[in-house]
């Protein structure tokens, strides 16, 4: 075994345990240490409900968002209070999203001339010539824009493309759709019961 | 005495000041745009943003042709004369600050960048204090005259003693 | 059957982990001994429950039962023997039982050793345990079953335990397979090397508590744990390098430490680990800093579990996370209750650890001064790790923008001070324990440091300017010549007192002091690992490019040469595309490469393996670019140049060999009667 240089009691022998008055921890110090940790738990809770939260879930208010068009304009969803909004989030690069982009613009036709409801592109996390061809390619005419910083697709919490959220004419979400559409009568029956 | 110490104390003195003055005037150079623009040039700049799509991946080892289609548009960025900043502002602006290898110095990010630098400052006072407190032996409780049997609570051998006759019972 | 046979032991291993809690805190309130035995009974029966449990899981993994929803997950019949073996722990809820059997082996090794001389902490080692493997196996059990089948309901397919009515069992023909990210020897070992090490801090951690509930703070509890912190220590650290390899050998990525935010939490409990492990040896030898080593082994298990939350609830994103899950809600509660239970008891004890007065730190150049100088950098490290990986919620949570915290952020902030550490590295094995002056110190440096500067000179010669590199090459030379000093000095002293030949001596000498002189070797080891951090982090260079068949890339003085390619389907199920390229390096052919991207079918994966020389001078690594197209007519190539990366591998090598040295178990120093005059025993052992 090592050696071990224990303290051997010198002849003068440390004082008595009574004769030094341990200081006592102040109460300050406990609470303290107790309150840097339950706020740290809760810090943790909070982000974990959030990540446990999964997507916006039906009934929920939708906050006013902002997009920006490919055509450089600015459009407020405030603007369209009162109106049944389809946002539709694809990607040039989502192979899928490929799949509903005739669909939709089939769909968006036969409400066009209706005027109470709108379509929303919201163009995930792409890039403008490629987002650009992919609109030319399936000739899509309705608002598309790109989601800048990312900030709508954090409203909706989205867990990728293609994902499709109805609004209602109160401005509260009234149907989802994850995944791509199989069809235009599939689109309709998700929009049609909210025009009434 | 101190003889030993001076020559490697100057030396070390002299590094430090080197490191400083080589941190300090060193600039990594920046590519000059050329056409046609290399995949190293692209790399380069790739190599500090993050994929937007994928949870931190480097944008420069990303697979996915989302990525792929990221470097090309850094390809053209760079044929059109932008420098890296700028590139990675746009990327910024476009897809969040998530795709920065750092978070930007401003706001809330402040905090990332002072705290831990606070606690090891808070952490090398402690330590002062430590050892500051051992240099003045008077603040311990003044010895007394007589040889006194020490009490058992803080004596190392006397607790290992007793643990021994606990343990013949 | 089967599966539900294994669901029926694992439900009898949380039942038999509950009593163990239950009657070990009963025993030990109550200082009942017949209930803390039975306690100690039912830990040890826990362990051969949990691996009938892990051998049931491995036979339906073998015999490929896909209805299994964790077998079809990662298993495939194309995958040879030894993948699904180790596919147990391939996904969550079969890592879980798995980690669940590892902590169960030490729980048992600790139950069998001698308890005569700690009966009072026994009750609380026991309860310790036994919570934090009920949880992990009430974690398998209720959150993430491995056992879980797939049934047929009307229309749907649901997953259950049990067949639900009306259901009929579905049967898949094959699996999906193991992702192929972690079919690699390197993917084979790291994980329950980590996980060891994970858990095996649990028991220096029971016995911290043990000793906080009994009142018993001396340095016992640390005697007790010293071998077992070595031990959690050493796998912990064998875990990281090995991940470090599977990163460098399977990503692709040039690189072997990518500051992931799951990377970062397995080197946490490592930094407190490591201080943990030096600080000890303060309150060993001189009595001091009681408070400090319990708040830091209980920060280290803190850490583990913090860390393993981080992984596996879904808060972080990486690379590494699994998938998320109810884990996370129930490890928030476990971890809570950690941390609470954790402050409380410290804070309960307080006053009790006060170290006694006549210990006190007495020079600034005293190893104790040293040791303190070596925590507070390595929790300095610890301070940024920590904001780095928890920043990101913060940000999310308060301002709702995500961030990203890289490597810019983490080496810039780390590097300093794991110079520092270096440094320290070097001098404080030259410093005394209580008293050190400039003089001593002065007098044990300035050989070295003359061969330091040596070092210097040569690594300036061979064409290093940068001046940050000349000072870590520096500082590695400092460290290394020290310890080669500090050993030399001491193996030729002996050698002249005892005439053994040389190897002899210094096998001796090691012998006498394993840990002064295993601490050495560790520190040599360390050292040739820094020497590899230095050369790829500072020194490496980097090209692209495409090239066809028989044109050449140059990279530095290395040259390769596209010169075969040839692409096939492997009877496991997945397409190789592999080029042969050449090698030279300063117009001398010095071998070929081969990278190749493997493709797997069953997941439609791709992976790109890299093509690699290695050199104790230098690395040649090779990657082939697999989102471009791939034939003889082109293929695009990223060539990366790693000086001295292989000294990383090697210094680890060295590491666990002074490991070895360090904790070999001595003999236990027989009793030693002695006759001595009565009159002496009085004055001396009083």
């Amino acid at each position: 075994m090592e050696n071990k240089q224990t303290a051997i009691p010198s002849v003068h022998a440390p004082p008595a345990e009574a004769a030094a008055r341990p200081r006592q921890l102040p109460a300050w110090v406990i609470v303290l240490a107790f309150l840097v940790l339950v706020g740290f738990l809760g810090l943790i809770a909070w982000g974990l409900n959030r990540a446990q939260q999964g997507s916006i879930q039906i009934h929920d208010a939708v906050p006013s968002f902002t997009l920006t068009g490919f055509d450089g304009n600015d459009y407020k969803t405030a603007d369209m209070a009162g109106k049944v909004i389809v946002v539709n989030f694809w990607a040039s690069w989502c192979k899928p999203c490929e799949q509903e982009a005739a669909d939709m613009e089939a769909a968006w036709k036969t409400y066009q001339p209706n005027g109470n409801v709108i379509f929303l592109g919201v163009d995930w996390v792409d890039t403008a010539p490629e987002a650009k061809s992919y609109l030319n390619q399936f000739g899509i005419t309705y608002l598309n824009g790109p989601d800048l910083r990312t900030a709508i697709s954090q409203i909706f919490r989205i867990k990728g493309v293609p994902e499709t959220y109805i609004l209602g004419k109160d401005g509260h979400l009234a149907n989802v759709k994850i995944g791509p559409f199989s069809s235009v009568a599939e689109i309709q029956t998700m929009v049609d019961p909210l025009l009434k | 005495m101190k003889r030993y110490l001076i020559i490697p104390a100057l030396f070390l003195v002299a590094l430090a000041a080197l490191v400083w003055f080589g941190s300090v005037s060193a600039q990594t150079p920046q590519p000059q745009p050329q056409v046609p623009v290399t995949d190293n040039q692209v790399n380069a700049v790739a190599h500090e943003l993050y994929c937007p799509v994928c949870e931190n991946i480097p944008l420069d080892v990303c697979p996915t042709q989302a990525c792929a289609q990221w470097r090309e548009l850094i390809r053209q960025q760079l044929g059109q004369g932008m420098t890296k900043e700028q590139i990675k502002d746009y990327f910024a602006k476009q897809y969040g600050d998530r795709v920065l290898d750092q978070p930007p110095l401003q706001g809330l990010n402040l905090l990332v960048y002072i705290l831990p630098f606070t606690m090891l400052l808070g952490g090398a006072v402690l330590v002062w204090r430590v050892l500051r407190s051992g240099r003045n032996p008077s603040a311990a409780v003044p010895n007394q005259p007589a040889p006194i049997p020490p009490t058992p609570a803080d004596d190392a051998y006397t607790r290992r003693l007793e643990d021994e006759l606990k343990k013949m019972k | 059957m089967i599966p539900i046979f294994g669901v029926g032991v694992l439900f009898l291993t949380f039942i038999v982990a509950l009593y163990g809690v239950g009657a070990a805190i009963y025993g030990g309130y109550k200082h009942q001994d017949a209930w803390v035995e039975s306690a100690r009974k039912a830990q040890l029966l826990t362990f051969p429950l949990i691996l009938l449990v892990a051998a049931t899981l491995e036979y339906l993994l073998l015999t490929g039962d896909y209805q299994v929803q964790f077998v079809f997950n990662v298993t495939s019949s194309s995958m040879p023997f030894y993948l699904r073996l180790t596919a147990l722990w391939g996904g969550q809820s079969g890592s879980l039982v798995f980690w669940s059997l590892l902590m169960s082996t030490f729980t048992f090794a600790v139950t069998l050793r001698k308890w005569e001389r700690d009966r009072e902490f026994l009750p609380w080692v026991i309860a310790v345990c036994m919570i934090t493997l009920a949880f992990f196996v009430g974690l398998a059990l209720f959150a993430e079953n491995p056992f879980d089948r797939v049934w047929q309901v009307g229309g749907a397919q649901v997953v259950a335990l049990f067949a639900p009515a009306g259901s009929v069992p579905v049967f898949p023909a094959d699996g999906n397979g193991l992702n192929p990210l972690l079919r690699h020897p390197g993917m084979i070992i790291h994980p329950p090397m980590l996980y060891t090490g994970f858990v095996a801090f649990v028991i220096p951690f029971a016995f911290a508590i043990a000793a906080l509930i009994t009142g018993r703070t001396d340095d016992r509890w640390i005697r007790i744990t010293r071998r077992w912190t070595l031990v959690a220590w050493l796998f912990l650290s064998m875990g990281l390098v090995l991940g470090m390899r599977w990163a460098y050998d399977v990503l692709g990525w040039g690189g072997y430490w990518g500051w992931d935010p799951v990377e970062i939490a397995a080197l946490m409990p490592w930094l407190s680990g490591t201080a943990f492990l030096h600080s000890v040896m303060i309150q060993e030898k001189r009595g001091l800093f009681k408070r400090w080593n319990l708040i830091l082994i209980l920060l280290t298990y803190s850490l583990v579990i913090y860390g393993t939350f981080l992984t596996r609830s879904g808060v972080l994103s990486s690379v590494h996370a699994f998938a998320q899950s109810s884990v996370g809600p129930l490890f928030f509660g476990f971890i809570g209750f950690t941390f609470v239970v954790s402050l409380a008891l410290l804070l309960y004890r307080w006053n009790a650890l006060r170290s006694s007065d006549e210990n006190k730190m007495t020079s600034v150049l005293s190893r104790e001064s040293f040791f303190l100088l070596n925590n507070l950098l390595f929790m300095g490290i610890l301070a940024v790790c920590f904001w780095g990986v928890n920043y990101p919620l913060i940000s999310e949570l308060i301002t709702g923008q995500k961030v990203t915290v890289g490597p810019p952020f983490y080496e810039g902030a780390t590097g300093p001070l794991f110079g520092g550490l270096l440094l320290l590295m070097g001098i404080a094995p030259l410093s005394a324990w209580g008293h050190s002056t400039f003089k001593t110190l002065g007098k044990a440096v300035w050989k070295p440091f003359i061969v330091s500067v040596g070092v210097l000179v040569l690594a300036f010669a061979l064409g290093v300017t940068a001046p940050i590199a000349l000072l870590a090459f520096w500082l590695c030379g400092f460290v290394a010549s020290i310890t080669l000093y500090e050993y030399g000095r001491a193996v030729w002293a002996r050698h002249r007192a005892t005439r053994e030949i040389l190897p002899v001596a210094l096998w001796r000498l090691a012998g006498k002091n394993r840990r002064r002189y295993g601490g050495y070797i560790i520190h040599l080891g360390v050292v040739l690992m820094a020497l590899g951090v230095i050369g790829i982090n500072m020194f490496q260079t980097t090209t692209q490019g495409t090239i066809a068949q028989g044109q050449s890339l140059t990279l530095g003085s290395y040259t390769i040469t596209y010169k075969d390619f040839a692409q096939w389907d492997t009877n496991d199920n997945r397409n190789v595309a592999r080029a042969v390229l050449a090698v030279s390096k300063n117009g001398q052919p010095v071998g070929e490469v081969y990278p190749r991207r493997d493709f797997f079918y069953e997941s439609q994966q791709p992976m790109t393996i890299p093509g690699m020389r290695s050199t104790f001078e230098d690395d040649l690594y090779v990657v082939l670019v697999d989102w471009q197209s791939i034939s003889s007519d082109g293929a695009t190539f990223k060539i990366f140049h790693n000086p001295l990366v292989s000294w990383l591998w090697t210094g680890a090598f060295v590491f666990i060999l002074g490991m070895l040295v360090a904790a070999w178990p001595d003999r236990e120093p027989e009793p030693v009667r002695v006759t001595v005059k009565s009159t002496v025993v009085v004055n001396q052992a009083l």
